[in-house]
């Protein structure tokens, strides 16, 4: 933990460019790991992968929905396909089709929804996708996993390989520290353990909110942080722990609260048995201002600060 | 998940050998006669549920018959067989005709027509992979069934299998703008291992497709879009089994068949109101008797 915390002011990482290595060794192992995406061979960070197996990228053009449902009728061929677009346009744009030709067909199609969040900063509400998580949630046998780092990027997806099921995979492109060791899915994950409240963070968020932890101790408050990078399905037992534990929980989200995680974790906590105070940190069914990624998430209420103002006034009720 | 039905299964069999050693005369018979009775069984099935898109059925079956009883290379008893053709019904809103085709050949027993629509039943009012064998995709949403051909047919390329994709579209689907990503996609490819048929009957669920948002001329579009058209009368069994057997060229094939809505039952016959109405017991009743003819 305290190196997790260490490595925040050092070096950060890209998570697509371990996607995109994991992928490839992937491939070479395995004839039947193809890549479809929509003209988005750089965006996606393909160009390796295409390089290597020329075949097997198939690159539909600017067409999302042909995109989903060529790779619903590869994956229903035995290929495993893994579909990459920027989020925005994989999931807004072909929503119905990952509905009904992925999840509802149970097609195992991957999902990789590129730089997702605000990761488009300056190119503003268009190319941010901040719906996705709300959007996915709603359907029936989609996982849906963001992972926080390069390790659990490349953990997840080598697991998403030979899950065999519908998987939304969140690649983020804003840049984040080594915070993981790896990936579980299905399991919260506790970076930093503590006993006043608990932080639970998806994608770029968790580094952020270990510094917060490490700043509210300061303050006198224990914090314990987990990241959830499996959305769905959520691991209730981990917050039901937290509720129990700490009494007291904050998410964080490069996301709307609308649906997203935050509205994941609320639906554990009123359930109870016994409800505690909470805060849901995210956007708040707005459209972001221009400016760039990181402007966006002090904007909105995402910085280290801010979780850990938000953890410190829960735990003094 | 429903399970073959080892009986019919060899009855359909032994009437793909039949119809192999059959001279063009008798093979039209077979196929007239066969589909008229999935029509017979299609109309007794959508009166016992209350529900179903009949006109949309009853146009769509000789092109469905010719498939299954003529073309595909697939084993009902063995649906998930690796090298099969791969037929998707995109059109998923006359699933009540896939059903009773795929009833005929075995997939599954024809007492589950029983069930179409219940409670529970595996057959619901769009087709169900997970429940149906037979069934490649789930479809329903319209303009889906192409571009997961589409994703079939390279994957077929892939594997280096000689094996073959069809899809059957509606007419009034073409509407949907997916398609023709999915056009593009099969033409840019080359995918001459990719079928669409269009089963052209001018109807939609509210109106003539030419009043609605006009498709002609719709040969235009899919040579445009680089594939090869054949255009017929999508009630000659025989016409259809040409195109689809005819030598191929290096482009997916797309066939526009000429189809009349509510076809054999003369007074459904191009009416736009037999989209989805239940016929009465009376009607159903005479229908038969004029299928039976």
């Amino acid at each position: 933990m305290s190196a997790a915390v260490a490595s925040f002011a050092g070096e950060t990482f890209d998570c697509r460019v371990a996607f995109a290595g994991e992928l490839i060794e992937l491939a070479r192992a395995d004839d039947r790991i193809v890549a479809v995406c929509n003209d988005s061979v750089g965006s996606s960070n393909l160009g390796a992968f295409q390089k290597e197996f020329p075949d097997r990228l198939i690159n539909v053009g600017i067409a999302e929905q042909d995109m989903v449902g060529v790779g619903a009728g590869l994956a229903l061929s035995g290929y495993i396909p893994f579909v990459c677009g920027a989020s925005p346009f994989l999931t807004g744009r072909a929503l119905e089709q990952i509905k009904a030709d992925v999840a509802y067909s149970h097609a195992p199609v991957i999902l990789c929804g590129m730089s997702p969040g605000m990761a488009y900063g300056e190119l503003g509400p268009t190319h941010h996708s901040i719906e996705d998580l709300s959007w996915l949630r709603a359907i029936a046998g989609l996982d849906i996993v963001v992972p926080a780092d390069p390790a659990e990027t490349r953990a997840a997806v080598r697991w998403a390989a030979g899950a065999s099921r519908p998987v939304f995979l969140r690649v983020g492109r804003f840049k984040v520290p080594a915070v993981t060791d790896g990936f579980t899915f299905g399991a919260a994950a506790r970076l930093r353990d503590g006993s006043d409240v608990t932080v639970v963070a998806t994608g770029t968020m968790v580094s952020r909110a270990l510094a917060a932890a490490e700043l509210a101790a300061g303050d006198g408050v224990s914090v314990r942080v987990l990241n959830m990078s499996t959305i769905a399905p959520l691991d209730e037992d981990a917050i039901r722990a937290a509720v129990r534990e700490t009494g007291a929980i904050v998410t964080a989200e490069e996301a709307t609260t609308t649906g997203g995680l935050g509205a994941a974790v609320a639906a554990v906590v009123v359930a109870g048995p016994r409800p505690v105070p909470m805060r849901m940190l995210g956007v708040h069914r707005e459209f972001a201002p221009t400016g760039d990624t990181a402007f966006l998430l002090e904007h909105f209420g995402l910085t280290a600060g801010d979780i850990r103002a938000a953890a410190v006034e829960l735990s003094r009720g | 998940m429903l399970v073959a039905d080892p009986a019919t299964a060899a009855a359909w069999r032994r009437f793909r050998e039949e119809f192999a050693a059959a001279g063009p005369d008798e093979r039209r018979e077979l196929l007239r006669a066969r589909a008229n009775r999935s029509r017979s069984t299609d109309l007794a099935m959508i009166g016992r549920a209350g529900l179903g898109h009949v006109g949309g059925d009853l146009s769509v079956l000789d092109i469905l018959t010719t498939l299954f009883f003529a073309v595909l290379r697939v084993d009902p008893e063995q649906p998930e067989w690796p090298d099969r053709d791969r037929f998707v019904l995109s059109k998923g809103h006359t699933a009540g005709a896939l059903y009773t085709t795929l009833a005929a050949a075995g997939f599954f027993a024809e007492d589950e027509l029983r069930t179409f629509a219940g409670p529970h039943s595996a057959l619901n009012g769009h087709p169900n992979r997970t429940k149906v064998p037979g069934v490649e995709t789930n479809t329903g949403p319209l303009g889906h069934g192409l571009p997961v051909a589409v994703g079939m047919a390279v994957a077929g390329r892939l594997a280096s299998s000689d094996r073959h994709v069809y899809v059957v579209l509606g007419d009034g689907e073409l509407q949907e703008g997916s398609n023709w990503e999915a056009a593009m996609t099969a033409g840019h490819r080359r995918l001459s291992n990719l079928t669409a048929v269009v089963d052209r009957n001018r109807l939609q669920q509210g109106a003539r497709t030419e009043d609605t948002a006009a498709l002609d001329p719709l040969g235009d579009k899919w040579r445009a879009f680089g594939w090869d058209v054949v255009e017929l009368d999508g009630h000659d069994h025989l016409a259809l089994l040409g195109a689809f057997t005819a030598p191929r060229g290096d482009r997916p094939v797309c066939v526009i068949a000429n189809t009349i809505k509510g076809r054999g039952v003369s007074f459904m016959e191009d009416r736009v109101e037999w989209h989805h109405k239940v016929p009465s017991a009376e009607q159903i009743t005479a229908a038969t008797a004029e299928l039976a003819r």
